[in-house]
């Protein structure tokens, strides 16, 4: 559906926004642009939108070559972090924008935005302006907008970061739903990990100017590529500790735990997700070498669980607890990895699970 | 803050609220009073109530028609002024021109001095050659040069606070870049435009160098230069008469402003930052 | 994070589009601006004269008008005099009382700052023409309303004060634009950071001085250029005084119109006339120069 190839944009200075880039997103997917600010992601959308020119590499949407069209002419919709709702028109006036640039009558697009607005429960708000509406509002009037010009492509740029934390969930749920009905290929950018995990059907992670990983939400939960990714993605930071291998075993933050065989011998980076980490308040059975044992040094109520952090030597290592179980500031307690969820990576490069 | 500190806030804000008041009403007496009073001196005074000052005003063949070429050369320039202004100033705004700010000012700084008495010459020279002696044209074009430059710099200002992504979102629906500027800048910066509007008339009706050199038919010429030949046979300004039309004259540009300050708002925006 | 393509604009104005938009403009002020100033630059190194043999042959004499004008007695007087109207009127007194009112009035809604917003704004708008009839009604000798308040009869303001005299006129006449740009100055000043001042316990000279001027800063220098470049060269106060008596209000439009068009000596008028555009320059790229040197953030 739509095919990036060797894609690159420069800005003016030398910076590379996007970096030789190559990516292919199918028909009818959610598919979501992921990474930190700075990363290229906008600009990636923004030139598949045409917004910006590629400095070289090609755009294909639908099989036809858009890279030299304007963005008109692209049958692509685009809701931006903003809104970009028209402040001097009403409701109605926004929806039936796109459909005024295509010449249909004013009765016809009228009949058009309030289908539209009903379809997104719109219609009482019909007669207003933007600024007489809510935040969860606007951004509703700018997917109807998208809509009802009924492209092949919707681009969402940070879709739900201008809406508050509430609001942000009802509005992801309402949003997947909507993309699931309509089925029309969605490409959304975020700096939002726990956003692209739950709308996407499959995320690019960007990291200046290029793919680092690209897969489905399990995937890149489950097994990130990289450690950057490893850090990035998740609703709490993974523990990366530096390590040793050696004659199968594994030495790390004054832990020796036991390593796949196909692990060479040298340095490397052992990545654990809290959640993975089981806390116990007295030393593991089977030998205190293989767990982690250290000091409580901050413990933090996440609701339902609480997120430990141990002083293990010259490294924290956090863990999540279950609810009613939490340890005691100060106490001894020891950290169990949970077989075969821990990642090790040499060279920044995941080499297997442990 | 004390009391007592509050309350000398308050009585110093009265009082420089109260002179300021003072300063800028005392000129304006005569205006409203002189008009109505049947001999009227210099001095502003309450006066015998009457009209027979806009009665002979009107038995002068001039009056009526300088009112009609005011607003024939206002109207005709700050139409020329806004339209292009506004042109120039989008235009600056979103492309980046080399040297664009350096340009503004140098237009800037010609536009403060040429409108001046220093140009006159030349411009008299120039309408001669060009056959503008002695038509509207010729003024409301030799005006509208002079305005413009500001225009475009205050319009500037409206243009480059307005957020981008409203234009980017238009254009991604496929708007040209003419339906662009018709649909979505010009009414968001409406109120910048008929700032400029009403500014541009204001000033065009009360120039009086440009009119007075480049009009030799007084059926041409405007109020402004209408209002310096009041004066009687023996030389001295015909009071009854100046103050009535002075009173009349400046009606149209008041009117005006409260209309478009109501339905607009006249200001400027906070972004004249340059 | 959304930089702009350089060459394209957010509407998808292509360069030569955006030419085609400056262009009407751009040949107006070419034409009617441009033109005349650089024929001004022309005639300024002539004889050139409105009456005689050198109006019709006016031969060049290069820099000898600017020899002239420099040396002369008349001249200089004129600029010190120009110097104070623009210092006394427009620097000081536009921009100061325009900020005080801006000042005074802000988050102040209601009948009083519309009524003083308004009378404000009519001096500013009322046609120069009817303006300098209020003006010179207002300071007559015999029958001014001024006298007849302060009970000073015979005070000729205009014959033993002219100076004064402008530069309060064009106080009364200019101050509404520097009240409307410091107006809008002031809403871009974030309330939270005038609370915090006043939380640590700022006076209110303080908070001026710490929280609102770095804010508008660059307010402050655009309006002191404009209102300086306005003042220069208005007009306004020949209608008033005529730059008499003696020459004692003769700021330099007047002192041009008097030798230029009065006096026929066109070359030599315009020689002042290219020397204003000098000093105007030099006023401008010394604001410009504060304004770049003390900004912080290079403009993209």
């Amino acid at each position: 559906m739509i095919s990036l190839r060797g894609l690159t944009k420069e800005f003016p200075g030398g910076v590379r926004a996007v970096d030789a880039l190559d990516l292919d997103i199918g028909d009818g997917e959610f598919f979501a642009l992921l990474g930190p600010s700075g990363c290229g992601k906008t600009t990636l959308l923004r030139t598949i939108a045409g917004l910006e020119t590629p400095t070289s590499g090609t755009v294909a949407i639908g099989g036809a070559d858009v890279t030299r069209l304007p963005p008109g002419r692209r049958d692509v919709a685009m809701v931006f972090q903003d809104y970009a709702l028209f402040p001097h028109m009403d409701v109605t006036a926004n929806i039936a924008y796109p459909l005024r640039i295509r010449k249909v009558p004013r009765a016809r697009r009228e009949e058009k935005a309030a289908e539209t607005a009903a379809r997104l429960s719109l219609t009482e708000l019909l007669a207003r302006r933007p600024g007489q509406l809510s935040g969860g509002q606007q951004q509703r009037v700018a997917l109807a907008r998208a809509i009802a010009c009924h492209p092949k492509v919707f681009l969402f740029d940070e879709p739900l970061s201008n809406l508050d934390a509430r609001l942000r969930l009802e509005a992801r749920t309402f949003l997947k739903r909507l993309q699931r009905e309509l089925a029309v290929t969605t490409v959304f950018v975020t700096h939002d990990q726990g956003e692209a995990l739950a709308l996407a059907d499959r995320i690019a992670v960007m990291s200046a100017g290029r793919i680092t990983q690209l897969g489905t939400p399990a995937e890149v939960f489950r097994r990130p590529a990289t450690t950057f990714v490893a850090g990035f993605i998740g609703s709490t930071p993974m523990n990366l500790l530096p390590g040793t291998a050696e004659g199968g075993r594994l030495h790390v933050a004054g832990a020796v735990l036991p390593l796949p065989s196909e692990v060479p011998d040298g340095p490397v980076v052992y990545g654990l997700r809290p959640e993975y980490a089981d806390l116990s308040p007295s030393p593991p059975p089977f030998g205190d070498g293989d767990a982690f044992s250290g000091k409580v040094a901050v413990v933090e109520n996440l609701g339902t669980a609480h997120l430990v952090t141990l002083e293990c030597g010259d490294h924290l290592v956090q863990a999540v607890a279950p609810e009613g179980e939490e340890p005691a500031l100060g106490a001894l307690a020891w950290v169990v990895p949970r077989p075969g969820r821990a990642l090790i990576y040499r060279d920044d490069a995941l080499l297997t699970a442990a | 803050m004390t009391d007592a500190r509050r309350a000398v806030g308050v009585i110093m804000r009265a009082t420089f609220l109260a002179a300021v008041l003072g300063f800028f009403s005392l000129p304006l007496l005569w205006l409203a009073s002189a008009p109505f009073d049947a001999h009227p001196t210099i001095t502003a005074s309450v006066p015998s109530l009457t009209l027979a000052n806009f009665r002979s005003l009107l038995d002068n063949p001039y009056v009526l028609s300088s009112l009609r070429n005011s607003v024939i050369q206002a109207a005709a320039s700050a139409a020329l002024v806004v339209v292009l202004a506004a042109l120039a100033a989008y235009a600056l705004s979103r492309v980046r021109v080399p040297g664009r700010d350096a340009l503004l000012y140098v237009l800037l700084l010609l536009s403060s001095v040429v409108t001046g008495t220093a140009a006159m010459v030349p411009l008299f020279e120039l309408a001669t050659r060009l056959n503008l002696i002695d038509t509207h044209l010729g003024v409301v074009l030799t005006l509208s040069g002079g305005l413009l430059p500001a225009a475009i710099f205050i319009l500037k200002d409206f243009m480059d606070a307005t957020p981008t992504s409203y234009e980017e979102s238009a254009r991604v629906f496929g708007a040209s870049p003419l339906q662009i500027l018709g649909h979505i800048v010009i009414p968001l910066v409406r109120p910048g435009l008929a700032t400029i509007a009403v500014w541009a008339v204001a000033n065009v009706w009360g120039s009086f160098l440009q009119p007075f050199i480049l009009l030799r038919d007084p059926d041409k010429a405007p109020g402004s230069v209408i209002l310096y030949t009041l004066y009687t046979e023996g030389g001295s300004p015909r009071l009854d008469l100046i103050s009535t039309f002075s009173l009349l004259y400046s009606l149209p540009v008041v009117v005006m402003y409260v209309f478009v300050s109501r339905r607009y708002g006249f200001r400027f925006h906070g972004g004249i930052k340059r | 994070m959304s930089r702009a393509d350089p060459a394209v604009s957010p509407a998808g104005l292509g360069r030569r589009r955006a030419v085609g938009f400056m262009l009407p403009a751009l040949v107006l002020i070419g034409v009617f601006l441009v033109f005349p100033a650089l024929w001004t630059i022309y005639l300024g190194l002539t004889d050139y004269r409105l009456t005689g043999l050198a109006a019709a042959d006016p031969h060049v004499v290069g820099a000898a008008n600017f020899t002239e004008a420099l040396g002369d007695d008349r001249f200089r007087s004129s600029l010190w005099l120009t110097v104070q109207y623009v210092l006394g009127s427009a620097v000081v007194g536009q921009a100061v009382l325009g900020f005080a009112l801006a000042w005074t009035l802000r988050n102040r809604p209601g009948p009083v700052k519309r009524i003083t917003e308004g009378l404000v704004l009519l001096a500013w708008i009322l046609p120069s023409s009817v303006v300098a009839f209020l003006w010179i009604a207002l300071l007559d000798r015999d029958e001014g309303t001024l006298n007849a308040i302060l009970h000073t009869p015979g005070t000729a303001w205009l014959l033993d004060h002219p100076m004064s005299s402008i530069i309060v006129f064009n106080v009364w006449r200019g101050t509404a634009f520097s009240m409307m740009l410091y107006g809008a100055a002031l809403e871009n000043v974030p309330p939270s950071h005038l609370e915090t001042a006043r939380l640590a316990g700022a006076s209110t000279v303080q908070q001026l001085r710490d929280v609102v001027l770095p804010r508008i800063r660059g307010h402050v220098l655009t309006n002191l250029l404009l209102i300086s470049l306005w003042t220069f060269n208005d007009f306004t106060a020949f209608q008033i005084t005529a730059g008499g008596p003696e020459g004692r209000s003769e700021i330099l439009p007047m002192y041009i119109y008097n030798v230029a068009l009065s006096g026929g000596r066109l070359g030599f008028g315009a020689a002042i006339s290219f020397l204003v555009l000098l000093i105007n320059l030099v006023f401008a790229f010394a604001y410009l120069r504060i304004l770049r040197g003390r900004r912080e953030v290079v403009v993209p």
